[in-house]
């Protein structure tokens, strides 16, 4: 585990410089969700293994988690968002191994892995499907569309992961839909639900190895917005670009492992 | 249509890629292909932005997908993840809208289709209206692209047969220009002009698709310096009657008229059957055969 820490701190700093470089918003959310997906990449999936990234403003955390993994170049990252790029502000879905679908548009996610866990579960197959979503992305309808399909579809190899940091673009979710935690809503769904802190690793893992209860499982991330950095849990983290005396500082704390 | 579309359908059954999605609808039309398809057939219940996103997720996978509505929910509900999930990745699914245009007349205006051609059109789709049973079966067998299928109700004259499917087909010569009619209504075109002396009325085109390149030769020597009618059941905006005059303008050739009849919503403020839209729109028999004398 203290590899995958190390690995994990790498990915943080490559995250914030990624977003430094570019001048790219979005970093409070991305950095609320980059502890799930390393996690979720480097210990739980398999190579077949599907993911399905649904709150699509996120792709920076996840371009950097494929780059741990060696499936993105250094020279890949440094086209994050500029011209002639395959790694727009948010994903294509085309051009990178492992980008099934264009998502950037919230609501997305949950159906679109719902269609690939019906077509495993059709084809014996054995892999499994991961999908993460923002908490205000759960605003969407389509999202309990998909939830109310994949229960009865009893898709259990199906997982969907809300990153839970109770901020969206203009305001907290408390404020603005009177739901500060989902749990109670999708648990009265009848899904297979849990809560866990989602910036530690060992957590996630567990949560999602526990025994299956035979229909789709969510994971509801209890999160923190620009987790690690100096400004996290604010409100400007999703969606202003850091600024050169925002980014040392930020980059500093990092490095000193002040960060959760 | 949707008697022949699901004999097609049943014909596929045995292919066990193929899964069919509906959105709670096919009630005593449908039965048999639920049976024959099994768990291969779902009804995604009334959610159908989330039965096109499962349907991407399916095609995803390398399985070939029938997405199953009436024609307004089929895509105007689900416009977003027509968009997105399927175009972008541009994968194998038919959206079947059945009741295209005034088709579910009593039913109101929410339940009318006039503009899902050109939206569908606009996205890339590929845009097929079959103008009789018999075309549907060329159409589904060949799915490999984002397709909608517009179904309607064949309207030939009684006893009458049709050639084999191509996307733009001469249903009824004539020598004195031509009539395009998308879909059923080249049956409507056919009866009106079926009685009329072959030297003064227009040949009659049923067409099935919108590609510039499908339009026959044959088609475009029949209309240089002749009159051409355009009938849709479809807004003019991005409609074929749009869409054919850009072709004509982009190859140089001038009809001596441009008389195009496209469906106008509801003119009258007044809402009825399938006919009486068509009529307040000039798409009736009699109202083509006075477009046609008038001229």
């Amino acid at each position: 585990m203290q590899s995958f820490q190390n690995t994990l701190q790498k990915a943080k700093l490559r995250l914030l410089q990624l977003h430094y470089e570019v001048q790219s918003g979005h970093i409070g959310g991305n950095f609320s969700c980059i502890d799930a997906l390393m996690t979720l990449h480097h210990c739980v999936m398999g190579a077949d293994d599907r993911f399905v990234l649904s709150k699509g403003h996120s792709a920076g955390a996840l371009y950097v988690t494929l780059w741990s993994l060696d499936l993105l170049s250094d020279d890949d990252l440094q086209t994050f968002t500029q011209d002639n790029s395959l790694l727009p502000g948010h994903p294509s879905g085309s051009g990178i191994p492992g980008l099934l679908f264009a998502t950037g548009s919230l609501g997305h996610g949950p159906s679109l892995a719902a269609g690939l866990a019906l077509a495993a579960r059709h084809k014996g197959s054995e892999h499994r499907v991961f999908c993460l979503c923002s908490d205000g992305e759960w605003q969407e309808g389509s999202c309990w569309e998909a939830l109310t399909f994949a229960i009865h579809q009893r898709l259990e190899n199906l997982t969907i992961l809300i990153d839970q940091n109770g901020l969206q673009g203009f305001g907290r979710t408390v404020d603005v839909i009177s739901c500060g935690d989902i749990t109670p809503r999708i648990t009265a769904f009848g899904a297979d639900v849990c809560k866990v802190n989602g910036h530690d690793p060992k957590a996630i893992v567990e949560a999602i190895s526990a025994p299956s209860k035979g229909t789709l499982r969510i994971i509801v991330l209890d999160t923190v917005k620009a987790c690690s950095l100096h400004f996290e849990n604010q409100l400007e983290s999703h969606y202003l670009p850091l600024s050169e005396v925002d980014y040392m500082k930020a980059r500093k704390r990092l490095e000193q492992g002040d960060g959760k | 249509m949707r008697k022949p579309f699901a004999d097609v359908v049943l014909s596929l059954c045995d292919h066990n890629d193929w899964f069919f999605l509906t959105g709670d609808l096919g009630f005593m039309a449908l039965e048999e292909v639920q049976s024959a398809f099994g768990d291969r057939f779902i009804n995604a219940g009334v959610a159908e932005q989330n039965m096109v996103g499962v349907a991407a997720g399916l095609a995803r996978e390398s399985q070939k997908v029938i997405v199953y509505s009436i024609a307004p929910f089929c895509y105007a509900r689900p416009f977003e993840q027509i968009r997105n999930d399927l175009c972008m990745a541009k994968l194998p699914v038919c959206l079947v809208g059945n009741g295209g245009g005034y088709a579910y007349g009593h039913m109101g205006p929410t339940h009318h289709a006039l503009e899902d051609c050109a939206a569908m059109n606009a996205l890339g789709v590929r845009v097929l209206v079959p103008a009789f049973d018999d075309d549907i079966q060329s159409m589904l067998t060949d799915l490999d692209a984002p397709t909608y299928l517009r179904l309607g109700y064949d309207a030939r004259p009684s006893g009458e047969n049709v050639s084999p499917y191509a996307p733009w087909r001469e249903v009824l010569p004539g020598c004195n220009g031509a009539i395009a009619a998308l879909g059923p209504l080249a049956g409507l075109a056919w009866q009106a002009m079926q009685g009329q002396p072959e030297a003064s009325r227009p040949s009659v085109w049923a067409v099935c698709e919108f590609s510039d390149a499908a339009i026959p030769a044959r088609f475009l020597d029949q209309i240089k310096e002749y009159p051409l009618y355009v009938l849709e059941e479809h807004v003019a905006q991005g409609g074929l009657g749009m869409n054919l005059a850009h072709s004509l303008i982009s190859r140089g050739i001038t009809p001596t008229h441009f008389i195009h009849r496209p469906a106008l919503g509801y003119p009258s403020g007044r809402y009825g059957s399938q006919a009486f839209h068509r009529t307040q729109c000039g798409l009736d028999v009699s109202s083509i055969r006075t477009m046609v004398t008038s001229i």
